[in-house]
C-alpha cells in the first residue's frame, strides 16, 4: 500500500508541478489576470506531495519491502539500518526522487517565504521552476518508477554495492544533490528576472541564500566524496580528475564565481548581464554533471550508475532547459541595462577577474573532461589526467590566488593603490619568506612550493579585512568571508604538503617484521579473520611507533556477501602534523603480506579546510537573511512612522 | 557590446549537444572484452622500462613466438597481488613482455626487486597511448599474442592461481 501512497503522491506532485509552470507562465504573458495567484499554493502543496513520495520511499527501504522492484534490487534485510536508508537514494530512480522531492520542496519554500520581488517576477521564477519539474516528474514516472511492484516479491535483496556502505559515501550524493538543485533555483530566479526585465540589486538579494546555500552544499558534497575516495578506494589519493568529480568540480567552479558576481550586484547594481550568464552556467554544469554521470559517456570509476537509454533523456532535458534558458539569454542581454560603473582600483575590479579566473579553470576542466568526447568522435582514443589538469589549471589558479588576497582590503567603486600599498607589501613579503623557505628546506617541486607560499599568504589576507575593525560590529557575512577565505588557505595547504612530502612505501613483511615510513616504524604483528554483520574480513594488527608509544593501526580487506566484492578499508592514524595511511594487500603466499603505507603531512587540511569554507558560506547567508529581515522591518517601522505623521498632521490641519 | 556576442553560449551548447547526443547513438567502445581481439597489434615503438634494456616494438612479436603482454604498473596494488603469478607462468615457459603504464624506471627497478622479475621485455608507456590502442582499460591487463603479433585472448584485472592454466592453454593454442 505504501508504494500505491508514494505513486499516486508522485502522480499528484507531478499535476501539481505542470499547474505551477503554466499558471506562471500565462501570468507573464498578459498584465492584469490573476492566475497567477495559482502558482504559490500550486508550489507549496506539490513540495508536501513529493515530501510524502519520498517519506513512503524510505518507509519501504526501512521496512525492506521485498515485493517493491528497487528495494528487491538494492537492498537486504542483513544490512544494517542506516544503510537500509541510504540505499533509498543509492540507486538511479530513488536518487532521482531525492532530487524531485528537494527541488519541490525548494518551490515551496520560494512559494511560501519569497516576498521581496515583485509578485510577477516571484510567478515567472516559480513558472521556470514548474518547467524544470515536469522534464524530470516525466523522467522519474516514465521511464524510472521508484515505486514499481515485482509480479511475486522477491525472497532476498541483492544488496547495495558494498563499495557504497560506507558513512562517507552515504551522505556524498545527496548533500550534492541539493547543491545542485539550489542551482536549479538560481537559474529559475535568473530566468524569471529576465522574462519580467527585473535583473538588478533587490534580485540578486533574492537569489543570493540560494547560491550560498547551493555552494555550501556542494563544498560540503565534494568534500565527502574526496573524503571517501581518499579512505576507501585505498589509493592513497585524493582527487584523480575523473570525468564524475570533475562533473561535481564544474558547477561549484561556477556557483563560486555567480556567488561573487551577484553579491557585486546585490552591493554595488554593477555586473547584471554576467551574472545572468552565470546563473545559467552554474545550473548548467549541474545538469552535465548529471548527464556524464548517468549516460556512461565517459568511462569513470562512478560507471555503477549508467544507462545510455537514461543518458539520452538527461540530455534532451539538458537542451530544452539549458538551450532555452540560452536562446532566452541571447533575446533579452542586449535589453539588460548596464549596471553601475566602477574605477580600475576596486573590489569590483578584483572580484571581476576572479569570476574570469574561475571561469578560465571551468573551462580547463571542461575541455579536459569533454576532450576524450570529441576525440572519440574523430577516431581517437585518449585518457586526460592529472598532467593536463594539474598545471593548466595552475596557470589561473595562481593568479587568482593573489587577486583573492588583495581583493578584500580593496573598497568597492574607487581605491588607490597608495592606501593599501602597506598591506601588499606584507602579504608579498609573507609569500615570498614562505616559497624561499620551501625551496630551502625541502626538495618539493614547483607547484606545492607556490601552493604553500599562497596558502600563507591568503591566511594572512583573509583575516585582513577585519584589522581596524570592532570585532563585535563586523556584519556577519564579512565574518563569513574571512572565515571562508581561511578555509581556502587552510585547504591549500593541505594539499600543497600532500603532494610535496608525503613518502610511500610498498613493503611485503611477515609477523613481527616492520618497515619504515616518514617518522614512523610500522610492525606487522599479525593478521587475523573478522566477521562484521555483512562481511568477512582479514585484519592486520600493525603497530606504528615514532619513538614514543606504540599505536595499533588494523587495515581491512574486506569480503562482502551480498552483493559478492572485496573492498579495502585503509587504517589511518591521524596526528596533528599528517597521517599515517596503511592498506593491507594480498597474502604474498610465503607468510609474507603486502603492505602499502603512506606518510602524508597535513593531509586532513584538505578537508578541515572544506568545512572552514562550508562554514562561512553558512555564515555569510544567515547574515544576509537576517540582514535583509531587519532591512525588511526597518522599512515597516519607516512606513508605519510615516502613516502616523500623516495622521498627526491631519489632525492638526482638521484642528485648525 | 555587439548583440550577436550573446548567441556565443547557445552556439556552443549547441555543438555539445550534437555531439553528445552523436555519441550516446555509438555501440559503447568500453565495453570489455577489447575489440582488438583477433586483430593484429597497433604499431608502436615504446622506450625501455629498465636503464640497461632495449625499446620495444610491435615487430618484436611477430617472430613466431606466441607472447604474453602484461599491461601493469608499479603504482597498482593488484599488480603486486599478480606478480606471484606471473612468476609461475614464467616458469612454466611463457615469454611475458611488460608495458608499464605511466611509469618510471628507477620506480619499476625497485618494484621488480621486491616483487620478482618475470619479464623478457618492458617497456614505459607515459601517456597510456599504446594501452587504448590496444583496448585495455584498466591495470593490471594481460593479453595472449600468437607468433605473427595477432591478439588471441584479453585477461582483464590481476591473474590469480586459478588463472594461470587457461592462460597457458590459450598460450599453447596461439603456438598452433
Amino acid at each position: 500500500m505504501t508504494a500505491e501512497i508514494g505513486l499516486a503522491a508522485l502522480w499528484m506532485a507531478a499535476a501539481l508541478c505542470m499547474l505551477q509552470f503554466i499558471a506562471g507562465a500565462l501570468a507573464t504573458r498578459s498584465e492584469g489576470n490573476d492566475i497567477g495567484a495559482l502558482t504559490r499554493p500550486a508550489a507549496i502543496v506539490q513540495g508536501l506531495l513529493a515530501l510524502t513520495a519520498f517519506a513512503c520511499l524510505l518507509w519501504l527501504f526501512a521496512i525492506t519491502d521485498l515485493s517493491v522492484k528497487l528495494v528487491a534490487t538494492n537492498s537486504h534485510s542483513e544490512k544494517p539500518m542506516i544503510y537500509k536508508l541510504t540505499g533509498a537514494w543509492g540507486n538511479h530512480e530513488g536518487s532521482m526522487l531525492l532530487w524531485v522531492a528537494v527541488m519541490a520542496l525548494s518551490g515551496a519554500a520560494i512559494g511560501a517565504l519569497e516576498k521581496r520581488l515583485p509578485e510577477r517576477t516571484i510567478q515567472a521564477v516559480l513558472a521556470a521552476q514548474g518547467a524544470v519539474g515536469v522534464g524530470f516528474y516525466a523522467f522519474l514516472i516514465g521511464s524510472s518508477n521508484p515505486f514499481e511492484r515485482l509480479p511475486s516479491p522477491a525472497a532476498q535483496g541483492a544488496g547495495l554495492n558494498p563499495l557504497l556502505q560506507d558513512w562517507g559515501l552515504a551522505f556524498h550524493p545527496p548533500t550534492l544533490y541539493i547543491g545542485y538543485v539550489g542551482l536549479s533555483v538560481a537559474f529559475s530566479f535568473v530566468v524569471g528576472a529576465l522574462i519580467t526585465r527585473q535583473v538588478n540589486p533587490d534580485f540578486a538579494r533574492a537569489m543570493r541564500p540560494w547560491v550560498l546555500g547551493a555552494w555550501v552544499f556542494l563544498t560540503l558534497g565534494i568534500a565527502a566524496g574526496s573524503w571517501w575516495a581518499y579512505y576507501e578506494l585505498g589509493w592513497g589519493g585524493w582527487w584523480f580528475w575523473d570525468p564524475v568529480e570533475n562533473a561535481s568540480l564544474m558547477p561549484w567552479l561556477a556557483a563560486t564565481a555567480l556567488l561573487h558576481s551577484v553579491t557585486v550586484l546585490a552591493a554595488r547594481d554593477a555586473l547584471r548581464t554576467w551574472t545572468v550568464m552565470l546563473g545559467v552556467v552554474a545550473f548548467s554544469m549541474s545538469m552535465l554533471g548529471t548527464f556524464i554521470v548517468r549516460s556512461g559517456v565517459l568511462t569513470s570509476v562512478h560507471s555503477f550508475a549508467v544507462d545510455p537509454e537514461r543518458g539520452v533523456f538527461i540530455l534532451i532535458l539538458l537542451a530544452l532547459y539549458i538551450g532555452g534558458a540560452l536562446a532566452l539569454f541571447a533575446w533579452r542581454a542586449s535589453s539588460i541595462a548596464e549596471g553601475k560603473r566602477f574605477a580600475v582600483a576596486s573590489r569590483e575590479t578584483a572580484l571581476v577577474f576572479n569570476n574570469i579566473m574561475l571561469c578560465a579553470i571551468l573551462g580547463v576542466v571542461l575541455l579536459g573532461t569533454l576532450y576524450p568526447l570529441m576525440a572519440e568522435a574523430a577516431g581517437d582514443r585518449v585518457s586526460i589526467g592529472p598532467p593536463y589538469f594539474n598545471p593548466v589549471s595552475a596557470v589561473f589558479a595562481l593568479p587568482m590566488f593573489a587577486v583573492m588576497a588583495v581583493g578584500p582590503i580593496l573598497r568597492w567603486r574607487q581605491d588607490s593603490a597608495r592606501r593599501i600599498s602597506k598591506g601588499v607589501i606584507v602579504l608579498a613579503a609573507v609569500g615570498v619568506v614562505t616559497a624561499l623557505a620551501g625551496a630551502l628546506l625541502s626538495d618539493a617541486g614547483i607547484l606545492p612550493i607556490l601552493g604553500l607560499a599562497f596558502a600563507a599568504v591568503i591566511a594572512v589576507a583573509a583575516v585582513m579585512p577585519l584589522y581596524g575593525r570592532k570585532l563585535s560590529r563586523t556584519p556577519m557575512a564579512t565574518w563569513g568571508m574571512v572565515l571562508a577565505h581561511f578555509g581556502v588557505a587552510v585547504a591549500l595547504f593541505g594539499m600543497a604538503s600532500e603532494s610535496g612530502f608525503s613518502k610511500e612505501t610498498l613493503a611485503a613483511v611477515s609477523a613481527g617484521e616492520s618497515a619504515q615510513i616518514g617518522p614512523y616504524e610500522v610492525t606487522l604483528e599479525g593478521v587475523e579473520p573478522l566477521a562484521g554483520p555483512n562481511w568477512t574480513a582479514l585484519e592486520a594488527r600493525l603497530s606504528a611507533s615514532d619513538g614514543g608509544d606504540a599505536v595499533i593501526l588494523r587495515p581491512q580487506s574486506r569480503t562482502f556477501v551480498q552483493p559478492v566484492q572485496t573492498t579495502t578499508e585503509s587504517a589511518l592514524l591521524n596526528r596533528w602534523d599528517g597521517q599515517l595511511y596503511a592498506v593491507l594487500g594480498q597474502a604474498a603466499g610465503d607468510g609474507r603480506w603486502q603492505l602499502r603505507l603512506w606518510w602524508k603531512p597535513f593531509v586532513a587540511m584538505i578537508w578541515y579546510g572544506s568545512l572552514l569554507i562550508a562554514l562561512g558560506g553558512i555564515l555569510a547567508a544567515v547574515g544576509h537573511i537576517r540582514r535583509s529581515r531587519r532591512r525588511k522591518a526597518l522599512e515597516v517601522r519607516l512606513a508605519e512612522q510615516e502613516a502616523d505623521l500623516l495622521l498627526v498632521r491631519r489632525q492638526e490641519e482638521a484642528m485648525a | 557590446m555587439n548583440r550577436w556576442a550573446f548567441y556565443i553560449p547557445l552556439a556552443l551548447f549547441a555543438l555539445f549537444v550534437g555531439l553528445a547526443g552523436y555519441q550516446l547513438t555509438q555501440p559503447k567502445a568500453d565495453e570489455i572484452p577489447s575489440r582488438m581481439v583477433g586483430k593484429p597489434l597497433p604499431a608502436f615503438e615504446l622506450p625501455p622500462g629498465r636503464a640497461d634494456g632495449a625499446p620495444v616494438t610491435n615487430a618484436a612479436f611477430t617472430d613466431g613466438q606466441p607472447r604474453l603482454l602484461n599491461i601493469w604498473a608499479t603504482w597498482c596494488l593488484p599488480c603486486i597481488a599478480e606478480a606471484p603469478h606471473l612468476e609461475s607462468l614464467k616458469e612454466a615457459g611463457a615469454p611475458i613482455v611488460g608495458i608499464a603504464i605511466r611509469d618510471t624506471q628507477e620506480d619499476i627497478a625497485a618494484f621488480l626487486a621486491e616483487h620478482g622479475d618475470p619479464y623478457t621485455g618492458i617497456a614505459i608507456d607515459e601517456r597510456s597511448s599504446v594501452q587504448l590502442a590496444i583496448g585495455s582499460s584498466g591495470v593490471p591487463e594481460t593479453f595472449v599474442i600468437d607468433g605473427q603479433g595477432i591478439i588471441r585472448h584479453q585477461h582483464i584485472g590481476d591473474i590469480r592461481e586459478r588463472d594461470v592454466p587457461l592462460i597457458l592453454e590459450k598460450l599453447r593454442e596461439a603456438g598452433e
